[in-house]
């Protein structure tokens, strides 16, 4: 259901809510989930992001949001100069996802260091967004709510395990996907929680041997 | 946020509170936030509403397309001619609004970017001529927003989901509602602004040239202003549509799923699929976009599924 907010805002930099405040949030995810500003970022533009986008400031705003900048700041308008700066090389392409992909989709490759990542992800409408896929695993993220991704090796318990640091961590879950790359081998897990999810779950989660790679993804107001 | 008018209306009326109250606690409930901080944030969303119309009067710079831009400015500076002062003043801060929003200005989409300009246009106009307070504006925001939320639940507040009626349409109904419970409609009135608010507006469709949030959107906003203050006056006057609010609300989301996917905001029917407008668009360097409204043109339904919102 809508929020308030959600009827009385996003407060954006025009001029669609879609092509620009979306767009600027998808940047802002591959940022997140990087954990931090890319040196290097190849982006696809598929259906009408690709085809209207250019007046829509499409690419400035998933610029802006590999930056950092929420879909407020007002220097997104000026985010290839700002790209320039912070040293974020970039490129564009339009590409297709196929018929079944939403018309407002792109894919975002980033790189940090020896650090890369690839999300696909669309722009459903109002400035909220979807992810889709996380390198090459199915998720489910929308940004909207506190979200917990976890690459875990796909071992007997693993899951039980990782609900249950959740549970008494007090958490109440929203949302969870898991996908996994073979029998045995490696699973992606996203969690969207109700509440801010506390530090000290992250730490003890980092402990196990058995998570590879973690990220906390805060909720946009 | 309420699933019906009638239901947002008996949650006021039982726990014996206003409009804007009911709404304040059904967003603490559901976000945890505190009412103060709601309206704090309400306040600092006017003020980059107030910020952008004055932006966009204040200017003559046109957007990159050079489609809209300076026009807001030189509708005031014409000023009232066949419409009263208020009324002139209101269509040109709307169109102000779209003309920042066209060349990447800070606005608030309320409840989209496409139909940022209606809300601030009627509320900053009325409150001059009309004495309301600071504070007053805020609770007029929050009932703005409690019908916003209602459409969007029953029927849809995005162009690609119910074409322009769900944009401009909706942000008239709720700037029409604010304004009758600012002048002290009962609730009941204030549903009554809603119905005639839509029911004027019932298959607008979305059809923006070039794909562009500038043409029609611009002056769609503007006439979306007059449409809703038209409205709050009918039911401040004690004239009721016999049609309940949540069942015109209905019809326009039967009407928005009916309605033919190049009038959902895909910029390839209406105005945009004119010779003008593919000529715009070809201008604007949208050559894809044409070729896909020609074969829309000779092939009817179908491919068309491509466009903003």
């Amino acid at each position: 259901m809508a929020r308030l907010f959600d009827i009385l805002g996003p407060t954006m930099v025009g001029p669609s809510s879609s092509h620009t405040a979306g767009a600027c949030r998808l940047g802002l995810l591959a940022q997140a989930i990087l954990g931090g500003t890319p040196e290097r970022a190849r982006v696809g533009l598929h259906g009408s992001f690709s085809m209207t986008g250019e007046g829509h400031g499409t690419k400035r705003a998933i610029v802006g949001g590999l930056l950092g900048f929420q879909p407020d700041d007002p220097r997104l308008r000026n985010s290839f100069a700002e790209a320039g700066e912070a040293g974020l090389e970039y490129e564009f392409d339009a590409i297709d996802l196929g018929e079944e992909a939403h018309p407002n989709s792109a894919r975002l490759e980033v790189w940090l260091g020896a650090e890369g990542t690839r999300i696909v992800g669309s722009s459903i409408g109002g400035g909220r967004v979807r992810l889709d896929r996380i390198d090459g695993f199915d998720v489910r993220v929308t940004g909207s709510l506190p979200t917990l991704v976890v690459l875990a090796d796909d071992v007997p318990g693993t899951i039980a395990l990782i609900t249950g640091m959740l549970a008494d961590s007090g958490l109440n879950l929203a949302t969870m996907r898991v996908d996994r790359t073979g029998r045995g081998e490696r699973a992606l897990m996203t969690i969207e929680a109700d509440h801010e999810i506390p530090e000290t779950l992250v730490a003890d989660l980092g402990e196990q041997d058995w998570v590879h790679w973690m990220r906390r993804i805060s909720a946009w107001a | 946020m309420f699933l019906s008018i009638a239901e947002w209306f008996e949650a006021a009326e039982s726990r014996d509170s206003s409009l804007p109250v009911a709404v304040l606690r059904a967003e603490e409930k559901e976000t945890g936030a505190g009412g103060d901080q709601i309206r704090e944030r309400i306040r600092e969303t006017l003020v980059v509403m107030r910020t952008a119309v004055d932006d966009g009067l204040g200017s003559s710079e046109e957007s990159p397309t050079g489609l809209t831009g300076g026009r807001a400015k030189r509708l005031a500076e014409a000023g009232p001619r066949l419409l009263g002062a208020d009324f002139s003043a209101m269509l040109s801060r709307a169109i102000a609004t779209l003309e920042v929003n066209a060349r990447m200005g800070l606005i608030v989409a309320a409840p989209t970017a496409g139909a940022a300009g209606v809300v601030p246009a009627v509320l900053f106009t009325l409150e001059g001529s009309r004495g309301w307070s600071p504070d007053e504006l805020v609770d007029g925001m929050l009932v703005a927003g409690g019908v916003g939320g209602v459409i969007a639940h029953r029927a849809s507040i995005a162009g690609a989901g119910g074409g322009c009626q769900a944009e401009t349409g909706s942000a008239a109904a709720m700037a029409a509602a604010a304004v009758t419970y600012l002048e002290g409609g009962t609730p009941e009135q204030v549903g009554q602004a809603v119905a005639f608010t839509l029911q004027g507006m019932l298959g607008l469709i979305c059809d923006p040239v070039a794909g562009l949030v500038e043409i029609p959107c611009a002056y769609r906003n503007a006439t979306a202003g007059i449409q809703a203050t038209a409205a709050a006056e009918m039911a401040l006057a004690g004239l009721e549509f016999p049609i309940p609010a949540d069942e015109v609300i209905d019809v326009m989301g039967e009407v928005g799923r009916k309605m033919d996917v190049r009038y959902r905001e895909t910029a390839l029917g209406g105005l945009a699929a004119t010779p003008a407008g593919q000529e715009i668009a070809r201008r604007a360097g949208m050559s894809e976009l044409v070729q896909l409204q020609r074969r829309g043109a000779t092939a009817g339904e179908g491919s068309a599924r491509f466009g903003p919102s």
